[in-house]
């Protein structure tokens, strides 16, 4: 009982990692409409921008996740600009190459930068943890303030696209590009601005995923990237409290999965969970269905 | 006059490939190729297969596949196996004969995986499809991971996260086969190759490749022709993948150890920067992007690091260049009227439908 | 013959889906269309209601009605793009629930778009061969093998895409990419790579956008001609009255998804019902 109760306080912090990895999926799906797979390698980014911000220069935790805020907002606008605005008429396919393309380059970049060997990435948070059942169950600081991390982010986001012009621009770029254009909202300053966002989430999420699972790679972003877009597909598309939930049950059965069935297999369950989603359920836990126009 | 125009083009197709390999074999028998030069002609016929097959299903059938490196794996290890089994229990001497055998195995064995995935896979749309292919690579390469295969006599034996079989071992979970016999020639590749094109090229010209075709342009105008859109989407992706697998076969047993490690998702990326770069939807491209691009980092050693790299900035060019209208212009102009196939197909975004 | 009387007649019990539209000539065989109560909704909106239509086996009939009236969808419904959530349709007396567009299609219904939608990247004559895809068919082996069958099929396929061709004097652009077409001549391949479909219902989706007054001459012209050629119906959505008016023998006319009026041109050019939500516009213009 107590072994199944530490499998769920892991998955629900690895699921907490999902979630804020995910937020920026959707976001950038939801308004871009466009699966930005290069979205996992600047977690990477950010992480590797916190580890030699503290390493190197000996900054305080709080800075390096700031200034890996700063680095990978920068960064994701970049991005943005230089290969995906120019394919904004182009057909879904050459999107999707072009970030798969992205996705490379940056793991290209870091490897030639860092080089292969993992760093030890030393956790940001040194505050105590809570024992429980004499010491048994264990929750580290990083799982709650994971936890807590994700709450903060999504109630964060959620006033943002309700209540600011900016966040309401974006809900109307998302629905219809060009209507939203002619009521004078700049589609293009939207867009930046969506992933903007999602960059600086994805810094955070970096630090966060480095410090509960402390060995940073070129490589480190790219699965827990295709699984948070796992998440969002399972929460629906475009969705912020669907992307928490998809995140944290993902995290939870990942873990109990690996726990429980096999180690080996625990990433597969993952995949063969988005696969019977898109196919039940394609528009998600809490997305809409969209119809095409004939 | 329009037939004419396209048997030529594909004919200059086979006549590039037979010339590539008279070449090669020249060169081979004069002792003008380096001995790693010559370990790479059977990967270059692998990769040539592998690129025209993704062709079929990315540029043809329109639909992004990220997986097929996971067929790739699964024809390598059925080849194996099947390879070990025939000389184990039949004691069938003939390396020939064996590989030819091997490579159909492979091809079936991918094929049957073909259809199990194609079934979930071709109901879903856009970027939704390819992130599940993905899944099934990802998938693949895990279950792999944890079968056992042995060979008793002439019985194979099989199992599941279970490492105690009896006789000899032939597949290992995650450390793989080891030992294989490596009977993959050249000359054999070279027929693969032949064997891929005719295959794609008739598919392309002939009744079921216009339906693929028309599937790919547009769906819904497809159905309203009476065209089962499914079916047709289907064949191409079970037809790229028993090519995938019989490539996978000959790349099985060219190494003397296998494991599912080495059929990672790059592998899929790297046959797509192939695809790509050759032009989707031009099989004659793919043939030569995949034959330099495979042999090109084997001459320029120094440039191994960036290679990578440099794919993936190839990738992002390439697609902002055909993207751009003034490019495109300008290509359509220098290149007027192109066969159906050569275009940049247009893939409706997965969310709008 | 009389067993499809009997069925019509006993279809007066419900409210009357049709006032006498079909024209003399069709009316001793099975109509090629009959909707009955047809509707659909998205999302608790009703698009279309009640929607009741018997089309003769050679008749020209009119759809109109203002912008978002429902036309398209009524297409849509007919074509099991979209499924009906009431009603039914049958088609040469044969009941199409549960199937599906592939089905209607090889049913007998064909259509063209409203927003074109070729094969783009293919040939003129490779689009219509599409069209051909149920008429002329061999197997994905003999194809990849070109076995005899292959050789005789492509052949027959080529000589039939460019007989089609010739109806609208296309067969000269046959090796041209679809997409690269003028627009006229793309609505005009269209409606060639429908007719392929060998239908015995064609549905055409304002037909004449986009065309000048003497395109649209032509036009109207061909439509009867194929007509008269293919004995065939014809079902059109059409926003040029002189072309509805023209050449349709009954009109149908929606609003708000529900049918205000059906009869000849003279019967909705006079009621006031239509010239009220309509066609008074139009008078005046």
């Amino acid at each position: 009982m107590v072994s199944f109760l530490r499998f769920l306080i892991n998955g629900i912090s690895l699921g907490s990692v999902y979630a804020v990895i995910a937020l920026g999926y959707t976001m950038v799906y939801g308004i871009a409409k466009m699966l930005n797979f290069a979205h996992g390698d600047v977690i990477m980014v950010g992480a590797y921008i916190s580890y030699c911000a503290m390493q190197y220069m000996g900054l305080p935790p709080i800075v390096s996740v700031l200034a890996a805020m700063v680095v990978c907002t920068a960064l994701g606008v970049i991005i943005e600009g230089l290969a995906y605005r120019p394919l904004r008429q182009a057909a879904s396919l050459s999107v999707l190459i072009t970030a798969i393309g992205v996705s490379y380059f940056l793991q290209n970049v870091a490897l030639l930068i860092w080089g292969s060997n993992p760093k030890n990435f030393n956790s940001v948070f040194s505050v105590g943890a809570i024992r429980l059942f004499g010491g048994e169950l264990v929750i580290t600081s990083e799982t709650m303030l994971t936890i807590a991390a994700n709450i903060v982010i999504m109630i964060a986001l959620t006033l943002f696209t309700g209540r600011t012009k900016m966040g309401k621009a974006m809900r109307a770029v998302s629905e219809d590009k060009g209507a939203a254009e002619l009521m004078g909202i700049n589609v293009n300053r939207t867009i930046s601005m969506t992933f903007a966002i999602g960059s600086a989430l994805a810094a955070i999420a970096g630090v966060l995923l480095c410090s509960a699972y402390p060995t940073l790679q070129p490589t480190t972003g790219s699965m827990p990237g295709i699984k948070a877009f796992t998440a969002a597909v399972f929460g629906g598309i475009g969705s912020i409290p669907g992307a928490m939930i998809g995140g944290l049950l993902l995290g939870v059965i990942e873990i109990l999965g690996k726990a429980y069935i096999s180690t080996e297999l625990g990433d597969a369950l993952v995949f063969a969970m988005l696969i019977i989603v898109l196919l039940f359920k394609p528009a998600g836990l809490m997305g809409k269905p969209m119809r095409e126009k004939v | 006059m329009k037939m004419k125009k396209k048997t030529l083009s594909n004919l200059i197709t086979y006549a590039i490939v037979i010339l590539a390999f008279v070449l090669c074999q020249w060169l081979i028998a004069s002792g003008r190729m380096t001995r790693s030069l010559k370990g790479q002609m059977v990967p270059i016929c692998v990769y040539v297969v592998m690129a025209v097959s993704l062709n079929l299903v990315v540029g043809i059938s329109g639909e992004l596949s990220l997986g097929h490196a996971g067929f790739m794996s699964v024809g390598a290890f059925a080849g194996v196996i099947a390879s070990a089994w025939m000389a184990g229990a039949f004691a069938m001497e003939n390396e020939l004969l064996r590989l030819l055998l091997a490579m159909v195995v492979g091809g079936v064995v991918a094929g049957v995986a073909g259809v199990l995935i194609g079934i979930p896979v071709l109901r879903l749309r856009g970027d939704y499809l390819a992130i599940v292919t993905l899944a099934f690579g990802e998938i693949i390469r895990n279950v792999l991971n944890c079968l056992y295969f042995s060979l008793e006599g002439s019985r194979l034996h099989v199992s599941f996260n279970n490492p105690n079989l009896p006789g000899t071992i032939l597949v290992n979970g995650p450390n793989g086969a080891k030992d294989v016999a490596k009977i993959a020639t050249f000359p054999v590749g070279f027929a693969l190759i032949l064997f891929t094109l005719f295959v794609v090229l008739n598919l392309i010209n002939s009744r079921s490749g216009r339906a693929i075709m028309a599937s790919r342009d547009n769906r819904i105008a497809a159905e309203a022709m009476g065209i089962n859109v499914t079916k047709y989407k289907m064949m191409a992706f079970v037809t790229s993948a028993v090519l995938a697998g019989m490539a996978g076969a000959l790349y099985g047993l060219n190494f003397s150890t296998i494991t599912a490690a080495k059929f990672k998702f790059d592998t899929s990326i790297l046959v797509l920067v192939f695809v790509v770069l050759g032009g989707i939807g031009n099989i004659r491209g793919s043939i030569i992007a995949a034959a330099l691009l495979t042999v090109l980092p084997e001459l320029l050693r120094a440039f191994n690091d960036y290679r990578m790299l440099i794919y993936a900035i190839v990738l992002i060019l390439v697609m902002l260049a055909t993207n751009n209208p003034t490019i495109r212009g300008l290509f359509t102009r220098l290149v007027p009227q192109k066969h159906s196939g050569t275009e940049i197909v247009e893939a409706k975004g997965g969310a709008e439908e | 013959m009389s067993e499809s009387i009997k069925r019509r007649s006993a279809t007066k019990m419900v409210p009357a889906p049709s006032h006498g539209i079909i024209p003399e000539r069709d009316l001793l065989s099975t109509p090629v269309l009959e909707a009955r109560h047809l509707g659909i909704e998205f999302g608790g909106l009703k698009a279309v209601e009640d929607f009741n239509l018997i089309i003769g086996k050679t008749e020209i009939a009119g759809l109109i009605g203002p912008n978002g009236a429902g036309k398209t969808t009524v297409f849509n419904l007919l074509t099991k793009v979209y499924q009906p959530t009431m009603g039914t349709i049958m088609v040469n007396g044969r009941d199409t629930a549960g199937m599906n567009t592939v089905q209607a299609n090889k049913l007998g219904i064909a259509r063209t778009f409203q927003n074109i939608r070729l094969f783009d990247n293919m040939t003129v004559e490779d689009n219509v061969r599409i069209g051909l895809h149920n008429q002329i068919r061999y197997g994905m082996f003999t194809g990849i093998l070109r076995m005899p069958g292959y050789w005789k099929q492509e052949r027959q396929q080529h000589l039939k895409a460019l007989e089609l061709l010739s109806l609208f004097d296309m067969q000269d652009v046959a090796n041209v990419r679809a997409g690269s077409l003028p627009y006229g001549a793309q609505r005009r391949l269209e409606i060639v790579r429908a007719l392929a479909t060998n239908p015995s219902l064609l549905l055409l989706d304002e037909p004449a956008a986009g065309m000048n007054p003497h395109e649209t001459e032509e036009l109207m012209n061909n439509i009867i001609k194929i007509r008269d050629q293919f004995q065939i119906a014809i079902l059109l959505i059409e926003h040029d009255m002189n072309l509805v008016m023209g050449i349709c023998e009954g009109i149908c006319v929606l609003n708000y998804g529900k049918i205000i009026a059906k009869g000849t041109a003279e019967e909705v050019q006079n009621n006031p019902v239509v010239i009220e939500a309509y066609l008074g516009k139009k008078k005046e213009g």
